[in-house]
């Protein structure tokens, strides 16, 4: 295929590639409903069966073992009593996570309505922890409502300030958001290594010798609502993801600064012309970004973390699969809910605990998660490949008819 | 920057040959004199020769950024800040502790092994960027590279075979980045974003499904060291150059063929030509489409040959997500120099320098150590920022040629 090819194919207004992400994100959104994103998904899925295939097991099992794992066999009503109790133990895990996972997606997906391409929801969501452990574990005494709010409140506003440095960046100098996120990315996570490894400022007092940030006081924990508080349960930040997602629909669709954000994201210099300030739109947005992110910091260490170790903060990926959630839920509420849940799932399913190494090493199925995840993304980032595919697919008889005209 | 060009008609009052450029650099140099007088083999136990020193290097760098020359004064000024500090901070520390940390020999000879892994990403991300095609998958071809020269040298029993192997694996990843990039239009940064998901995939599950929990073989071949005697004899140069791997010459080759390719040859023009701009090439008769797939391709191999060296040349073994970053310090480095092979040198031994550094402090503090990591990304972030002296990438950079 070479670049002319689709080029004829595609009769979207003008085939000039918009010139910012927001507006290439668009054409994709309008290429084909719901369907383009279940292929997307399906074909991933498709070739890290392959992948499975190709180590000798067999992807089948291995897919019905992770979903077992996933517990979202819950919804189906035929299943034992037994194993609704297993079940509804790991869909409660899956939800835990599915949580951030959708404030993550909300970051990523909420910079892509105004042109900007948030890579930083990693530092942002990692600031969101240190704050959040940070206010958890001071304010011993504190009533129980205040301090979570008070925990969330930090959370928020050191999200919200650290995109916000890319989103003034932006504003000021021009400088590129995607370098300065991924910056910060690094410099959270180093930060956040030596705010809690051995003799940093945030360590706790019991044990010197572990890198580990202190407890947080029970007082800020989030109240558990479904399940065992002593086995993880499912805590009410699911609650406040799912009015995030509320939240993101109506700012965005019924307000005056959601209709700013998205008019600066279809093309900046219009919405310049038109009276739009493109620099502080870009300043809000970053810092809502920063915020939704911060939060799903707050949802993860008041929910079930409780605290953080330095070896968390290197391995964490909650920011970076929000890339992929939001990539893969075309930026909207809707579809950052079913893929953040598809991703939750798979993170669940795939865990060393909910794995049978029998049918397949946990280990090499959070590896084969990276790879799924990196191919949704990928598939996404060729938008036109996937457009390609469906409007062929829609359109076959036209074009033949289009064709022998043409002749 | 509007006020470089109104202050050149602005007398100075210098003489013809201290233009203010020399006086920035002079400026740079005395902060960083602030620093060096405090530590070994100089060895001032007293803070007031670092602090007047540093406070010279402001004054200069104030003077300067007063007449127009940003960059450099702003630089010096940043030096003479760090001089103090560096210099309180070691006059306040044991001479003992000093000793075993600032060995300049050992220092700089680390900061080549660190640099060279940067070097060859910085290199590969300046072939792809200078043709127009962004290339954030830097982290992958490390990645990429360093895992498949350990399993080709373990394969094959031949160093040599390893690093072929491994940068052929830079170059397939870079060929789907091409695949995406140029042929299907994709969005450039997130097509390598995804890439670098894949890579982080691929190489740790290639890793457990072979090498388990015992991780990889002690006995793997290795990238063989250099041994120069006429050099080995010079006292300090000697302790620097006179046994050092194989790749590090490679790479600090590469970055002048880099030079000279880019800036001196006609299939240089014609990459750079594609980067600024794309459509003024094409109806010159050049194939941009050609131009940029043999670029990221190019970018790669080179990447990952920096992969290889940080493996079967430098710690010997793999583990998961063993380059934690590096591809985004080359990046990084790439951005800081300007999209000059000189400049992204100098920037990886910077920041290669660093690295060094870092690695010695725990002698004093683990978590300033720690904290130490961040400082290229900081610097990073100020860079591009446009605080110290904007860095300007090519024109068409992350645009897809359109020819309708």
């Amino acid at each position: 295929m070479s670049v002319e090819g689709p080029a004829p194919t595609l009769e979207s207004p003008g085939d000039e590639p918009p010139a910012t992400v927001a507006g290439r994100l668009a054409g994709y959104v309008r290429g084909g409903g719901v369907i383009t994103p279940v292929i997307t998904a399906l074909l991933a899925f498709l070739v890290g069966g392959l992948v499975v295939a190709l180590t000798g097991k067999d992807p089948l099992a291995t897919y019905k073992a992770i979903f077992d794992g996933t517990g979202l066999n819950w919804f189906f009503p035929w299943i034992s009593s037994e194993d609704r109790t297993v079940a509804s133990l790991n869909l409660q895990q899956t939800l835990i996570l599915t949580a951030p996972l959708v404030l993550t997606g909300l970051a990523v997906a909420f910079a892509f309505r105004c042109g900007l391409f948030n890579i930083g929801g990693q530092g942002q969501y990692l600031v969101g922890t240190y704050a959040a452990v940070w206010t958890g574990s001071s304010f011993e005494g504190m009533p129980h409502v205040l301090h979570v709010l008070v925990c969330i409140f930090a959370a928020c506003a050191a999200g919200a300030v650290w995109a916000g440095i890319a989103g003034l960046l932006k504003a000021t100098t021009g400088t590129n958001e995607v370098i300065s996120t991924i910056m910060l990315n690094w410099i959270a996570i180093w930060v956040g290594s030596w705010l809690f490894t051995l003799g940093g400022p945030l360590q706790t007092d019991e044990d010197k010798s572990v890198p580990v940030s202190p407890d947080i006081f029970a007082s800020a924990k989030l109240p558990v609502f479904w399940g065992d508080p002593e086995l993880q349960g499912l805590h009410v930040g699911f609650f406040i993801a799912i009015a995030a997602l509320l939240v993101f629909w109506v700012v965005l669709n019924r307000t005056v600064t959601g209709y700013e954000v998205r008019a600066v994201g279809f093309n900046p210099d219009a919405a310049q012309a038109s009276g739009i300030s493109v620099g502080r739109n870009y300043v809000l947005a970053m810092s809502i970004c920063g915020l939704l992110a911060g939060l799903a910091g707050a949802m993860d260490v008041l929910g079930w973390q409780f605290r953080i170790a330095t070896n968390d903060i290197q391995i964490s990926q909650i920011g970076f699969l929000g890339i992929a959630v939001a990539l893969l839920g075309r930026n909207t509420a809707i579809g950052t809910l079913f893929s953040a849940l598809l991703f939750g799932a798979l993170l669940t399913g795939t865990s060393v605990r909910n794995l049978d190494p029998a049918v397949f090493q946990p280990e090499l199925a959070i590896a084969l998660t990276s790879i799924i995840q990196g191919l949704i993304v990928l598939l996404v980032s060729a938008d036109i490949l996937v457009i390609y595919l469906w409007r062929l697919r829609r359109r076959l008889p036209g074009r033949r008819k289009a064709v022998e005209a043409g002749a | 920057m509007s006020a470089a060009t109104a202050t050149e008609e602005r007398a100075t009052g210098l003489p013809d040959w201290l233009t203010l450029k020399r006086l920035g650099w002079a400026g740079v140099a005395l902060g960083f004199l602030a620093f060096f007088v405090a530590v070994p083999p100089l060895l001032i136990r007293t803070p007031v020769v670092s602090v007047l020193l540093g406070l010279a290097a402001i004054g200069v760098g104030a003077w300067v950024v007063g007449r127009g020359e940003r960059r450099l004064g702003w630089g010096a000024m940043v030096a003479g800040i760090v001089g103090i500090a560096g210099g309180i901070a070691s006059t306040q520390t044991g001479t003992e502790s000093l000793e075993r940390v600032v060995v300049w020999s050992a220092l700089f000879a680390a900061m080549l092994r660190y640099a060279t892994p940067l070097v060859f990403a910085a290199l590969g991300g300046l072939f792809s960027e200078r043709s127009g095609v962004i290339n954030i998958a830097l982290e992958g071809m490390l990645l990429m590279g360093a895992f498949f020269a350990v399993l080709g040298a373990d394969l094959t029993g031949s160093w040599f075979l390893g690093l072929l192997i491994g940068a052929a694996s830079g170059g397939l990843l870079a060929l789907v980045h091409a695949v995406f990039a140029v042929t299907l239009r994709a969005d450039q940064i997130v097509s390598g974003t995804a890439l670098n998901f894949i890579a982080l995939g691929i190489t740790s599950f290639m890793y457990l499904n072979r090498y388990g929990e015992q991780g990889t073989p002690q006995d793997l071949p290795a990238v063989p060291n250099v041994t120069l005697p006429l050099i080995d004899d010079i006292p300090f140069f000697g302790d620097i150059f006179g046994e050092v791997n194989l790749l590090i010459w490679i790479g600090l080759l590469m970055v002048i063929v880099t030079w000279v390719v880019v800036f001196r040859t006609p299939p240089g023009l014609r990459l750079r030509s594609a980067g600024e701009n794309p459509l003024a090439a094409e109806t010159a008769g050049l194939s941009v489409v050609k131009t940029r797939y043999a670029a990221v391709v190019l970018s790669g191999v080179l990447a990952a040959t920096g992969g290889a060296y940080l493996s079967i040349g430098f710690v010997h073994s793999f583990s998961q997500n063993m380059t934690v970053g590096k591809g985004f310090i080359a990046l990084a480095a790439l951005i800081f120099g300007r999209w000059r092979p000189g400049g992204a040198l100098a920037a990886a031994l910077l920041f290669g320098f660093s690295s060094a550094l870092a690695q010695r402090l725990p002698v004093f503090s683990t978590s300033a150590a720690t904290l130490f990591q961040a400082l290229p990304y900081v610097v990073t972030l100020i860079v591009v920022a446009g605080v110290v002296g904007r860095s300007i990438p090519p024109a068409a950079l992350g645009r897809p040629l359109d020819r309708s």
